[in-house]
């Protein structure tokens, strides 16, 4: 299958932190990419990069054909993004936060309003599209904000936790909703901290760890490569790739500090 | 060309639309105005301020001619139908003292026990104004008035006894001298380019005006595009194709707009409730309010540009602000500075506004007049204008 995203040596350093260590992965056409992490492992950064938010430190990405650097305005025609923050204004109603970020791409109100109104209804969101986004509940919100990282029909979605604090019941509909979208034809590349999640949605799953991408395979060729445990999960695979600590962005900088710091080990439930 | 207009406008509406349904916001953008300009109008000390102030007079001659300058003071009024002093009578010049100890008055006069007959006797005589020093903004003007008085008197008697010697001098004498001519030989007269005497509420409003514009853009601007960095909705319109340009412009653009409303709204005030006269074209007004604006908007994106938390471009902009209000001239004469402070005034842009501001609003300048302000105004824009927007692009996607 033909290759949607290219990365090449991708690297982002903060003054001498290495948020983002020379990666390179291909993404192919119309599957979902899960990309897990500990935190501060450089998803978010990634995601930010190839989403032309942030400017790469040294290497590239080929999105859709076409460079990240060199041509960041024709990249933005083909992708949408939910990030982790909800980009929706608080004060303005749902159909009023769709029109505006619609007008931005040149779309034609009737074509935002058609385009909407067909995902407000899939959404289950028809009583709430005038009023006020500030009144919503989270889960609300994050089904108006993923409509509006539709509108443009991009061929490639980045989802950063689209999940993060749902109930259940809006998790599925999301969940069901992606894998809707990816039937479609819709390429994606999400970001998740729910390992059952990324197992039944990913077509394949990268695991990013201190700015590299330590493991990229379907979840079940992942699973085989783990030794010892009988009917292992994808957790066992993250925690056995990625260590058992506690590992976050400031503990490095304390463990670089008082030289042998050692956080406290995790209690695996399962 | 036409798309970015569009897009500038797009981001314009939607910051305006923001705006308006954020209630508390929206209060405090016309409320605020109304705040300082009352204040500033009615704290500051002016002429008019001295009603019914409580003076002590120790009248220690008890004559005629010394109860002449007691009804004189009683007599005073400064507007409307009040009057100046409320006089007490004291009997010596210590009790006067210990009246301004306790604060019951506020300045005091003594007519010394020689004063009737030294008049007449032909010598001078020495009246002693007590000084309340707690106070010095309003003992100044009472030490004024009563000098003034003071003065007055002497001119009279002064007058009266050259008359005397002049008809035992040489009454035919012609053409007859005038006694008055004699004892006050010179006489001077003020004249003003606009009628009537423009008071400290017609010097500090444009000044306030200019001030609240720039506040608005200034703050507004960096509080705008920080709050949409936290918030995260400013990575929503740096992922569209619209360009940096027009993200910065249209977010300029509300900013100026409200800015420049709130200036009408103290304009209004101004105008309608302090019965200031605007004396200059009120197109020329809103022109420079304009450039006012135009001159803040490049320091704006500058700290928009380097601030990432809204409170952290606020209280950066509170620390400029706050000195910028008294160096600018606002609510002092820049004259009145030490020299030093005067050099650091005229870096300042908003100084040049308020300075053309007040010679259009109060002397009724025309627009060849504030030509030299115009063009730094403008000159400051395009400068700060084509170093921030460039910036502004590189910071906002670091």
């Amino acid at each position: 299958m033909e290759n949607i995203i290219e990365v090449k040596n991708l690297t982002k350093k903060f003054r001498d932190f290495i948020a983002v260590d020379s990666i390179s992965f291909n993404v192919k056409k119309g599957e979902i990419l899960g990309f897990l992490g500990p935190n501060g492992a450089g998803k978010s950064t990634t995601i930010r990069m190839l989403t032309t938010l942030t400017r790469p430190t040294s290497g590239t990405a080929i999105i859709n054909g076409f460079d990240i650097i060199k041509s960041p305005a024709e990249v933005r025609k083909h992708i949408g993004l939910v990030a982790e923050k909800i980009i929706l204004y608080d004060h303005l109603t749902a159909n009023e936060n769709l029109q505006f970020f619609g007008r931005l791409f040149n779309l034609s109100k009737e074509l935002i309003k058609e385009r909407s109104d067909k995902w407000i209804r899939r959404l289950n969101m028809e009583e709430w599209g005038d009023k006020q986004v500030g009144i919503f509940s989270t889960g609300m919100k994050q089904r108006i904000n993923i409509i509006r990282a539709l509108l443009t029909e991009p061929d490639i979605l980045f989802l950063d936790e689209p999940t993060l604090g749902l109930d259940p019941h809006t998790s599925r509909l999301i969940r069901d909703f992606i894998t809707e979208l990816n039937e479609k034809g819709i390429t994606m590349v999400l970001t998740t901290h729910d390992m059952h999640e990324a197992e039944i949605l990913s077509d394949r799953v990268a695991i990013i760890d201190q700015g590299k991408i330590i493991a990229l395979d379907s979840a079940d060729n992942l699973k085989k490569t783990i030794k010892g445990i009988s009917n292992p999960t994808l957790e066992d695979v993250f925690l056995a790739l990625t260590g058992k600590e506690v590992r976050d962005f400031t503990k490095k900088y304390t463990s670089s500090h008082r030289g042998h710091w050692r956080g406290p080990k995790i209690t695996r439930v399962r | 060309m036409k798309k970015t207009l569009s897009n500038i406008w797009q981001i314009t509406k939607k910051d305006l639309l923001e705006f308006s349904r954020d209630h508390i916001r929206l209060m405090t953008f016309i409320i605020m105005p109304i705040f300082m300009m009352i204040l500033t109008g009615f704290i500051f000390p002016s002429q008019s301020s001295l009603k019914n102030v409580p003076i002590g007079i120790a009248d220690l001659d008890k004559k005629e001619t010394s109860q002449k300058i007691i009804d004189a003071i009683q007599e005073i009024s400064m507007s409307d139908s009040y009057r100046a002093f409320n006089i007490k009578m004291y009997k010596d010049i210590e009790t006067i003292k210990e009246g301004i100890k306790k604060q019951d008055i506020n300045g005091g006069l003594v007519i010394p026990t020689d004063f009737s007959s030294n008049i007449l006797s032909n010598q001078q005589t020495t009246l002693i104004i007590v000084e309340d020093q707690s106070s010095p903004q309003i003992s100044g003007l009472i030490t004024q008035v009563f000098e003034k008085l003071i003065d007055n008197f002497s001119q009279q008697l002064s007058i009266q006894k050259v008359e005397t010697i002049l008809v035992a001098y040489n009454q035919t004498r012609s053409p007859k001298i005038s006694p008055r001519a004699i004892v006050q030989p010179l006489l001077s007269k003020i004249e003003g380019l606009i009628p009537g005497n423009p008071n400290y509420f017609e010097f500090v409003a444009p000044g306030i005006m200019a001030q609240i514009v720039m506040t608005a853009v200034l703050t507004g601007l960096a509080a705008s595009v920080s709050r949409e960095k936290e918030q995260g909705t400013l990575d929503g319109i740096l992922i569209s194709p619209i360009s940096r340009l027009a993200i910065i412009l249209g977010k300029a653009l509300s900013q100026s707009i409200r800015g420049l409303v709130q200036g009408i709204i103290v304009m209004l005030l101004v105008v309608f409730i302090f019965n200031v006269t605007i004396h200059g074209n009120l197109l020329l007004v809103i022109l420079l309010l304009l450039l006012g604006i135009f001159s803040f908007v490049g320091l704006g994106i500058l700290v928009s540009a380097f601030t990432s938390e809204q409170e952290t471009a606020t209280q950066l902009l509170f620390m400029f602000q706050f000195p910028m209000l008294f160096l600018s001239g606002v609510f002092f004469p820049i004259q009145q500075m030490p020299e030093f402070m005067q050099k650091i005034s005229h870096l300042i842009p908003l100084t040049y506004a308020v300075e053309a501001l007040r010679k259009v609003m109060v002397l009724g300048a025309g627009i060849a007049d504030v030509k030299s302000e115009l063009i730094i105004l403008l000159a400051f824009g395009t400068i700060t204008l084509s170093i921030s927007v460039p910036l502004f692009r590189k910071m906002i996607t670091r």
